[in-house]
């Protein structure tokens, strides 16, 4: 199963376009970040280098405390690094004003939270919708896209539902779909199974590699859930800050040929 | 965005309600406490808004309100007639007289009732200052002439005659006051007959007013070198009153207003003197500060419990602005509720209280001044959370 392992990442040359189409999404160099001062100093990351590449599931994982929350923030461009060099399809993140970093996450990032962060006042169609509504769309062609996209993912039947009247794993689709909606090249998901029970955890997290997997999409998925280890085209180990380990292995990956956009 | 703040916002109702009610009790508070300080205040100058029909009031220079009357000569009602621009000048006596009426016999009543009254005689041949023909309510003004004629007004003629059937107002609207024409009283013990029955703006003081004629009046009220209280002018058109009243005040030497002038004399003076701003203004005050800290602590609650619903949407591309502008739609929306309803419960309160004894005025200008209130409160209020929000780190969605 395990193909490679190295301490630090090689460079993104190792991994030029391949046949599948497969290029550079993310490219971490250097990165380094620290919480706090003094005796409270810890360093979260330490000389990050890394590649994340588009159609593959990608999964950061370790031990608590390891930086992987940093590290997917940081990719997410919801926190600077102190040093390094992050970009995302190209564009520098670390050198992009706050507003422009806001407009970028708008457009090309898909968060899939652990506590799910759906909004308890909305139902399933409008809380899938906020990223467009987000994105300047008028309110009901967001909810009518939203609406497709849940639709497509087994939820057709709980758009009017508030969160409170649905699952965990029913919660954690409508994450997805929101995730998914405005279709980001980049999608980020924190532990999307830790609340869930095990066979609701698989069964998002190959909803989350069949909807969500695609030629030109990265997504990164930070877990500790080893059972959910499988879905994963790389793995990346981290511990005390740093990538200590990459690991790739072989997945029912999607036939992108037969590849057709959610909508 | 618009659509998912208020979403947000309704969807606890608990906390919504909240707010609202925070928001509606100050209001509330606020228009109420300050309709009724006004009513108190506008029943201070009752007298000076229901002698009509004279452009300025004549006194002396050290008169400061209606009720702080200052006897003159008479000699100074030709003084004023002789200022130029002048066009009349009657004189108007206002005093205390005690009334007394007998036991009588119809209604059952054993005992004499005496009441302190406010004496009000009228200049003779003009009646200058008597009820205007619409607020009479029984009898003639042109009855005031006969002899010991005197006019009672309705508001208090239940102080003089607490055995009356006063249920039958409702039955019999007005004709219930001409059961009271032709009945005697004495005055100082001087007979008098009531021949009309008007209404007459309550007064600060809770006595009885009694219209006469001013030479009547002299007869009534206790002897003194000085009856005359005050001259009422009327003033040739094209001239400003003001211009005449200070002509008045520099050849006389006597102090003459306006009738508006006097009536803010009147309030300026109650409004200082008697503590009333003071006990209105706190009470107005903590509806204020009970307002702030209901609404502020639901409010910032309420942005506390949705704090990583906050900073997923930032994670997900809202921006500081837009995040402002949807806490304060939120407060927005909460204090214009809050508002209504807080203003529509004083004005029902106003209306079911109507005609009782409760002053209540609620002047336009209040509306805006509690409006403000409540912007302020709800300024205060978001500022707690829009602070928090601004500072939100995105970041928190993944601890």
């Amino acid at each position: 199963m395990m193909v490679a392992e190295e301490h630090r990442a090689p460079a993104a040359v190792a991994r030029p376009l391949d046949e599948a189409g497969v290029r550079v999404a993310v490219r971490i160099r250097g990165l380094g970040k620290h919480f706090g001062t003094g005796e409270q100093r810890v360093q979260a990351l330490q000389g990050v280098d890394w590649d994340v590449f588009t159609g593959q599931l990608t999964m950061i994982v370790g031990p608590s405390g390891c930086g992987k929350t940093t590290l997917l923030s940081v990719i997410a461009g919801i926190l600077d690094g102190d040093e390094g060099e992050v970009s995302i399809f190209g564009e520098p993140l670390d050198r992009m004003s706050d507003r422009a970093r806001t407009r970028f996450r708008t457009t090309n990032i898909g968060f899939v939270f652990q506590q799910y962060n759906l909004l308890p006042a909305l139902t399933a169609a409008e809380n899938a919708a906020i990223p467009l509504v987000i994105a300047g769309w008028r309110r009901d062609q967001a909810v009518r896209r939203a609406t497709e996209v849940l639709a497509s993912i087994g939820m057709g039947k709980k758009l009017a539902s508030l969160p409170s009247q649905l699952s965990g794993g029913q919660m954690q689709r409508v994450a997805i779909a929101r995730a998914l909606v405005h279709e980001p090249r980049l999608l980020v998901c924190d532990e999307p199974t830790a609340a869930l029970d095990h066979e609701t955890g698989q069964t998002v997290m190959q909803l989350l590699r069949d909807a969500a997997v695609r030629p030109d999409r990265a997504v990164i998925v930070v877990t500790h859930d080893n059972r959910v280890f499988p879905f994963g085209e790389r793995i990346a180990h981290m511990d005390d800050g740093r990538i200590v380990r990459l690991e790739e292995q072989a997945t029912s990956r999607p036939n992108f040929s037969d590849f057709s956009p959610l909508m | 965005m618009g659509w998912i703040a208020l979403k947000m916002l309704v969807g606890d109702r608990a906390k919504f309600l909240g707010i609202v009610m925070g928001l509606t009790f100050a209001a509330l508070l606020i228009t109420q406490q300050g309709s009724i300080f006004c009513g108190l205040m506008l029943r201070t100058c009752g007298q000076v808004n229901d002698i009509t029909g004279a452009d300025l009031w004549v006194m002396d220079p050290t008169v400061r309100y209606i009720d702080d009357v200052k006897p003159m000569l008479e000699s100074n009602l030709y003084r004023v007639r002789g200022v130029e621009g002048v066009l009349w000048a009657v004189p108007l006596y206002k005093g205390q007289a005690r009334v007394k009426i007998s036991p009588e016999v119809a209604t059952g009543r054993r005992a004499a009732v005496i009441e302190q009254v406010i004496l009000l005689g009228l200049d003779d041949s003009t009646l200058i200052g008597a009820p205007p023909p619409y607020r009479v309510l029984a009898g003639n003004l042109r009855d005031l002439r006969l002899p010991d004629a005197v006019f009672v007004d309705s508001e208090r003629l239940a102080k003089l005659y607490p055995n009356e059937d006063w249920t039958q107002i409702k039955k019999e609207g007005k004709t219930f006051y001409r059961r009271f024409l032709r009945r005697q009283l004495e005055m100082n013990d001087h007979r008098a007959v009531i021949v009309g029955v008007c209404e007459a703006t309550r007064t600060f003081q809770t006595n009885p007013v009694v219209y006469t004629t001013y030479t009547r009046a002299k007869n009534y009220a206790p002897q003194e070198r000085k009856i005359l209280s005050f001259v009422l002018a009327g003033t040739q058109p094209g001239i400003s009153p003001k211009v005449i009243a200070d002509r008045i005040r520099s050849q006389t030497g006597l102090g003459a207003h306006t009738a508006s002038d006097f009536a803010w004399m009147t309030i300026n003076y109650y409004a200082r003197y008697t503590g009333i701003p003071i006990n209105f203004g706190i009470t107005c005050f903590l509806g204020f500060l009970v307002g702030t800290a209901i609404a502020g602590q639901t409010f910032y609650n309420f942005t506390i419990e949705n704090i990583k619903q906050f900073g997923a949407l930032k994670a997900m591309g809202v921006t500081n602005v837009r995040i402002v502008g949807m806490i304060l739609l939120q407060a927005m929306v909460v204090g214009l509720l809050g508002y209504g309803i807080g203003v529509g419960l004083a004005a029902l309160f106003g209306w079911a209280t109507q005609g009782g004894e409760l002053a209540y005025f609620t002047p336009w200008q209040l509306l805006p001044i509690t409006a403000g209130s409540i912007v302020l409160i709800c300024v205060l209020s978001s500022l707690l959370s829009v602070q928090r929000v601004i500072r939100l780190e995105p970041a928190i969605v993944f601890r």
